[in-house]
């Protein structure tokens, strides 16, 4: 039973493969993905609360890995039905993708429950490589192979961070003898001062700030973005960043609290660093996903202050603020991909009037931006408040007051494309068709948005507890 | 809990601020343009109905906070949802429930596309700001206060005039820079109380310098919305834009909520710093003042007139509250309601003319007075207390403010005079214009009876202000007595620790 969701994506993925072996039929595949991730959900909900080690300690079913797993499928779920005409993609390689995009789940689903080091490699790859050949599979409708381009930079930088990953886990394995999390904790915090230990976890956590889009880790995002197809992105955007905001906080915990000031001191320019840089080159895009790109990067920056506390509370805010950012990213992606026609890039001059070509997506991407932008009451505002707070509370007050600056910087841009779909005029464009279960996907999204900001009681509760099983 | 005196039974308070929030939610599903403003209307006019309990059960003798409302919110932080008013709030509190069904009534025709939306942008905009004017904790006042902006911002640039981009987006990075630093000062409070409760914070001994840094924080998120005068440039560019019910909002409501910060932060928990940075603020507010005033005599617009008129009044506010004694307060206190009451009026009027006119040129209204009487009536009656003329609202409250402030500083007080001079000379200009200039209008229409009604209930409370202010003065002392002696006692404290060896 504890395996139960595991298991189901693997003999899921079989079918799949079954379904890729015959003529491809696109839809079947699509359906089938579907009722994965909805059982993967309920599967995750029914062993929220079990407990258990397996495969000789190197696999943990706990609280901490099961909601991780219940929103990496609310995501997959959401991706699934808004991106299901996947308009930017051949149909003949719908099957193939769908297997993909369930075999990326996989590994992510098995990222957060692996609790020794060799296994969480396999995992992150089997996630990373199942990604890489994703992005390459969009039509090239511009004749430029944008998605070529994007996939070889997407290899090429996720390969190079795997490498300094592997280096990090290299030294801690031989400063520690073991690979086994358990064991590393109190081993690291013995060791920690050492400038190898410190180097070690700074080499490690490099991999994960591949997948979340840390500067320096972030160059891949805007050409991937813009080269994958709108689903793909949107894929990209939201669900691994889940599994990377686990695994750093595993790799956070091996940081002794009281002696870990090179790390912090590393987080802390990270993470400005982050914000200043994917705040200001936001500010000039024209591409939606181009944008969205940018404030990821200064959205990871933002999660990173919850790490840099080294405490229980913060690194359950981090926990919330990921989810949160999980749910308004595919918000305005839900957005992006309705939008577009026949699954080209969406500029953001196409937005113009899109209160009234599609209101209820309007709205959407109104909740959406202004949660990313951190107003009130979205969730937004609570994640990027309650940072703010654990960050002011450990005496970084320059920190604190550099991560205020950013949001007023970022609020122009997300302010820009409101603007755009609220108050141009749709000229010639035309109204976008909306189907049922994108609407109730849209509607939803905006309810959990919204009550993710007014009532955090419960989920940063869970959250703690969640964190609390690995301290 | 000492500050607060719970409400047994009935949940007053929670019940205004979610009424017009359901009100909104129910109107997403009613169809038919008249349907749902009729509903509303009918939903604004309950709220304010319901706010009516709280005057006659307002107890004025004491500085407490009444009609408390408490439930735990979020435990981790120590967040709670604290509602309660004093004296301060309460008459900001059924400013804004009288306020809104005007502004309802005001946009019947005004506006005939996406009534819907329109409908629920205003409801939410009153929770909102029924909930700042209520709330006893800082996390929830802040929550409201920047929710706040996106119906608003939503209200200018959908439908807004033609520079309506310019004027919304200005207007939301504006206030949204100002409060980025609340932020921060609300944190930094929060680690030296460990509360949220504002009541809390009020009263407890920060280091001078930290009361400087919050001072600074908590001045730049208010200035920008009282606005004060280097700060007010998003104001004409949004009210110009602005529907009539934006304009009355911001005019009536919104700027309020900066004065109403200076009173129930600055003042009470950084007392220090307001005593010594308080003289700065004073001769900000005469530029304030001169500038509002001497701007205003140079419009052409009448909607841009009334804008720069507000910096100048609400210069004199903020010039009753820095003053920091008994009259000036209570002066300022009253004038934030008489500026809600007659700038909404004047905005009123203006929409009014603008939906027959299309144009918003003194120009194009001249010599009016021949052909609309009932309009021009209400407009000299608004205009003359816009002006602070005796036996209207503006007077008494004005008249306050100058009391207080020639009584510490003859000075500073001496140089607002001029403001009241440009006040008359600016209105005077405008209604000369409007009676006698030109060849008149044949072509329109006087006011209609859902237009009087409109006005008539606004024209009321000038001449009630203005003859009878007491029942609006005797809720506020014991609040402004309190408030004034929380610094002083801050200030004999500070100074009983400067006298030790």
């Amino acid at each position: 039973m504890l395996f139960a969701p595991e298991l189901l994506l693997l003999i899921g993925s079989l079918v799949l493969f079954g379904v890729c072996l015959g003529q491809g039929n696109g839809k079947l595949a699509k359906n089938i993905s579907l009722a994965l991730a909805v059982a993967l959900g309920v599967l995750s909900v029914v062993t929220l609360q079990s407990k258990g080690n397996m495969f000789f300690d190197a696999y943990r079913i706990d609280l901490f890995s099961q909601i991780f797993k219940l929103g990496i499928s609310l995501g997959l779920v959401a991706v699934l039905v808004f991106g299901s005409e996947l308009k930017g993609l051949n149909k003949e390689m719908r099957p193939e993708y769908y297997l993909f995009m369930i075999l990326s789940t996989l590994g992510l689903v098995f990222l957060v429950s692996s609790v020794e080091l060799i296994t969480m490699f396999v995992a992150l790859e089997l996630s990373s490589y199942s990604l890489y050949l994703m992005v390459p599979m969009r039509d090239d409708h511009s004749g430029l192979r944008v998605q070529m381009e994007a996939a070889i930079k997407y290899v090429l930088f996720g390969v190079l961070s795997t490498g300094t990953m592997l280096y990090g886990m290299s030294f801690i394995f031989g400063m520690t003898g073991t690979t086994y999390f358990d064991q590393l904790v109190p081993k690291m915090h013995m060791l920690s001062g050492s400038p190898t230990a410190m180097l070690a976890i700074a080499l490690f956590m490099s991999g994960l700030f591949y997948k979340l889009a840390v500067f320096p880790f972030h160059f891949w995002v805007p050409d991937v973005y813009q080269g994958a197809s709108n689903a793909t992105t949107a894929f990209i955007a939201s669900i691994p960043k889940l599994g990377a905001v686990a695994i750093l906080v595993r790799i956070t915990t091996l940081v002794a609290p009281d002696a870990g000031e090179s790390v912090v001191n590393m987080l802390m320019v990270l993470a400005v660093c982050s914000m200043f840089y994917g705040n200001l080159s936001a500010l000039v895009q024209t591409d939606v996903k181009r944008m969205l790109g940018f404030s990821g990067i200064s959205h990871a920056g933002f999660v990173l202050l919850g790490l840099l506390t080294l405490k229980e509370t913060g690194f359950a805010t981090s926990m919330y603020y990921i989810a949160g950012y999980l749910f308004m990213n595919l918000a305005c992606f839900l957005v992006i991909c309705k939008v577009s026609e026949n699954g080209e890039n969406v500029k953001i001059a196409d937005l113009s009037g899109l209160y009234k070509r599609a209101p209820l997506l309007a709205f959407t991407l109104l909740v959406g931006m202004m949660a990313l932008a951190g107003i009130p009451p979205f969730v937004g505002f609570m994640g990027k408040f309650m940072l703010l707070t654990g960050a002011l509370n450990e005496g970084h007050l320059s920190l604190v007051i550099l991560a205020a600056l950013n949001t007023a910087i970022a609020i122009y841009y997300y302010l820009s494309v409101v603007r755009v779909a609220f108050c141009s005029d749709p000229e010639e464009r035309p109204d976008v068709q909306v189907d049922i279960m994108t609407r109730l996907v849209s509607i939803s999204l905006i309810a959990v948005i919204i009550f993710m900001g007014v009532a955090p009681k419960q989920l940063l509760a869970i959250a703690s507890s969640a964190v609390r099983s690995l301290l | 809990m000492d500050f607060l005196i719970m409400n047994e039974g009935f949940p007053l308070l929670s019940t205004l601020v979610f009424l017009p929030l359901a009100g909104a939610f129910i109107l997403l599903f009613l169809p038919g343009e008249n349907t749902q403003r009729i509903w509303t209307t009918l939903v604004t006019i309950v709220t304010a109905v319901l706010s009516f309990p709280l005057y006659s059960g307002f107890d004025s003798t004491t500085a407490k906070y009444q009609f408390g409302e408490h439930m735990s919110w979020i435990p981790s932080l120590n967040i709670n949802y604290t509602l309660g008013i004093d004296g301060i709030s309460l008459l900001l509190v059924l400013l804004t429930t009288f306020i809104m069904p005007l502004c309802v009534v005001g946009s019947w025709t005004y506006i005939q596309k996406r009534v819907k939306e329109f409908m629920i942008c205003l409801l939410i905009m009153e929770t909102a700001m029924l909930g700042v004017f209520m709330a006893l904790d800082f996390v929830l006042f802040y929550v409201l206060w920047e929710a706040m902006l996106i119906p608003m911002y939503l209200l200018i640039g959908v439908w807004g005039g033609p520079r309506k981009i310019y004027a919304s987006i200005k207007f939301f990075l504006y206030t949204l820079a100002g409060s980025v630093m609340l932020l921060v000062a609300i944190i930094a409070l929060y680690l030296h109380t460990g509360t949220f409760s504002i009541p809390t914070m009020m009263g407890q001994d920060y280091s001078t310098t930290m009361q400087i840094w919050v001072f600074l924080a908590f001045f730049l998120a208010f200035a920008i919305k009282v606005p004060m005068f280097p700060f007010h440039t998003w104001l004409p560019a949004a009210h110009v834009e602005a529907p009539t019910a934006g304009s009355v909002i911001l005019a009536s409501i919104l700027l309020k909520m900066g004065t109403y910060g200076f009173l129930r932060f600055c003042l009470p928990i950084t007392p220090l710093a307001t005593l010594s940075l308080g003289p700065y603020i004073l001769w900000m507010s005469i530029a304030a003042i001169l500038y509002g005033g001497f701007t205003a005599l140079a419009q052409s617009d009448m909607k841009k007139l009334i804008a720069y008129s507000s910096v100048g009044h609400m210069g004199f506010v903020t010039l009753g509250i820095f003053f920091l004694n008994q009259q000036g307060l209570e002066g300022a206190i009253l004038q934030m309601i008489n500026h809600g009451v007659t700038t909404g009026a004047l905005f009123l009027c203006v929409g009014m003319m603008y939906e027959r006119t299309h144009s918003r040129e003194i120009a194009d209204h001249s010599g009016i007075a021949q052909n609309v009487p009932i309009f021009v009536s209400f407009l000299t009656v608004f205009s003359l207390s816009s002006l602070a003329f005796p036996a209207t609202n503006s007077f008494v409250g004005e008249f306050l403010v100058l009391a207080g402030a020639f009584s510490e500083n003859k000075i500073i007080a001496g140089a607002a005079i001029p403001g009241a001079i440009l006040a008359a000379a600016y209105m005077m200009r405008l209604l000369q214009h409007v009676l006698f200039r030109g060849p008149g209008r044949p072509d329109l229409a006087d006011l209609n009876i859902r237009e009087i009604a409109t006005l008539a209930p606004l024209l009321f409370f000038v001449f009630w202000i203005g003859l009878a202010p007491e029942p609006f003065l005797s809720v506020l002392h014991t609040s402004v007595g309190y408030l004034l002696q929380q610094v002083d006692v801050a200030q004999s404290a500070h100074m009983a620790a400067m006298m030790l060896p």
